[in-house]
């Protein structure tokens, strides 16, 4: 048997070695399934994998050398979180680490001198004011129901989370779409092969970077559904149901819905944060007030 | 491995040229062909694009934003001109704000002629360039080694 203590660093290595394994599939997934749902073959499953694979193959082009520490910071800190979360670590330092990647990746785009990559430094920097406040409302709402903030007491609690969090859930499926880099809220950058502000946010990482962007950017698929994952997490049928409609979902709204100005991200993401997150953890306060479990 | 061949990524420019090289290159790019079948990406990032397709026979003005993109795709990568306009200049070979083809400016490492060209043409132009693309890889990576090789034997 495997000793008590070393459970969570195996968590946290398989996180490190399957996550970008797993987060290119979905990828390759998504890709398939946007190209059929306009009309379309799609490329083959494994080409998020090519594409990697070319980039690393070609030269390391920079405008200066301080992109390449931004962007190795940003792949690192991003697999800290994820492996911090698959470990059963603490939400909340969870959190502080993910938002502190994409912090070096908005450093890496105002590292360098094109007016493209500063126009998608400042609208990563939108996106997280946007998504920030209702991923921290998941944590507290998730200590509120399980009276942790820690995934490992999370993930085996036989609370159904879900029951207790409806609101927070619908308001963490809205984030997802920016944090999955959807339309419409993809106004960094964006997965399709639109033009807007030539590719925002990586304009100016080519070669090796842009592949490193990218594999942190499975690592960060593998966290984000984990987190739905623990919505669900007393029954793993239901979860694993979950995450496929809620990714299903993300495609759908992403082939049908066009994209948004950043005032109208801001205010529909903290709207919902505010009604849909606090009047829900404001319920869920109440009736602990009033003696209902 | 060959990974440049699976997914070569596409940048479109035109140097100065009359748009209907633009019109096939973009019908060859349409949904209607589902090029990324193929992992083929239409990027508008240089520092994304792995094949550079111009058109044109390439003026003074645009010839400094012609040089400035080339430099920017990293290596590997190559250069297709299309039409006639970009391979020599044309009918307007003789103009005086003409420079007469691409070549002139930058390296170009396949030809596809016509007037219009065809999107077949097109389509076999850039099939020839990933073959091409593959030897520079393979040139870039002995060039790496050799240098490797030299500092090792400074020692």
């Amino acid at each position: 048997m495997i000793p008590e203590y070393l459970v969570p660093v195996i968590w946290a290595v398989l996180y490190l070695i399957l996550a970008p394994i797993a987060g290119g599939l979905i990828a390759g997934i998504d890709r398939k399934v946007t190209a059929r749902m306009q009309g379309r073959v799609g490329p083959p499953l494994l080409q998020s994998f090519y594409d990697v694979a070319k980039l690393f193959e070609k030269e390391n082009l920079v405008v200066t050398a301080s992109q390449n520490f931004f962007v190795l910071s940003y792949l690192v800190f991003m697999a800290v979180a994820g492996a911090l979360f698959f470990s059963g670590g603490d939400m909340l330092l969870v959190i502080f680490a993910f938002t502190l990647s994409h912090i070096f990746l908005v450093l890496g785009a105002y590292a360098s001198y094109s007016p493209y990559s500063h126009i998608g430094a400042e609208r990563e920097l939108l996106q997280i004011i946007a998504y920030e406040p209702m991923i921290i409302l998941t944590a507290v709402g998730m200590y509120m129901v399980t009276r942790s903030f820690f995934v490992s007491a999370i993930v085996t609690s036989d609370i159904p989370v879900i029951l207790y969090l409806p609101g927070v859930f619908i308001g963490y499926l809205i984030v997802l779409t920016i944090k999955l880099r959807k339309s419409p809220f993809d106004l960094s950058t964006s997965h399709h092969a639109h033009q807007e502000l030539v590719k925002g946010v990586t304009t100016d990482f080519g070669g090796p970077n842009l592949g490193k962007i990218e594999v942190a950017h499975w690592y960060e698929y593998v966290f984000l559904l984990g987190v739905v994952w623990l919505f669900f997490a007393w029954n793993p049928i239901i979860a694993v149901a979950a995450i496929i409609i809620a990714y299903f979902l993300e495609i759908l709204i992403d082939n049908t819905i066009a994209r948004v100005k950043w005032q109208l991200m801001i205010r529909s993401a903290w709207i919902i944060a505010g009604t849909l997150g606090l009047v829900n953890l404001g319920v869920l306060y109440y009736l602990r007030m009033v003696g209902i479990p | 491995m060959t990974y440049l061949k699976k997914s070569p990524w596409l940048l479109h420019y035109d140097a100065s040229s009359c748009n209907g090289c633009d019109i096939e290159v973009l019908a060859a790019l349409t949904p209607l062909y589902d090029i990324e079948r193929f992992g083929i990406i239409n990027t508008g990032n240089p520092k994304h694009a792995d094949i550079f397709l111009v058109t044109g026979g390439v003026n003074a003005q645009n010839k400094q934003v012609l040089i400035n993109t080339y430099e920017q795709i990293p290596e590997p990568k190559v250069v297709i001109a299309i039409g006639i306009c970009a391979t020599s200049g044309g009918i307007y070979r003789e103009c005086y704000n003409i420079l007469g083809g691409i070549d002139k400016v930058i390296p170009v490492d396949v030809y596809v002629p016509g007037c219009a060209a065809r999107p077949e043409s097109i389509i076999d132009g850039v099939v020839t360039a990933l073959g091409i693309l593959e030897q520079k890889r393979l040139a870039m990576k002995t060039k790496t080694e050799t240098k490797m090789v030299r500092a090792g034997d400074a020692q």
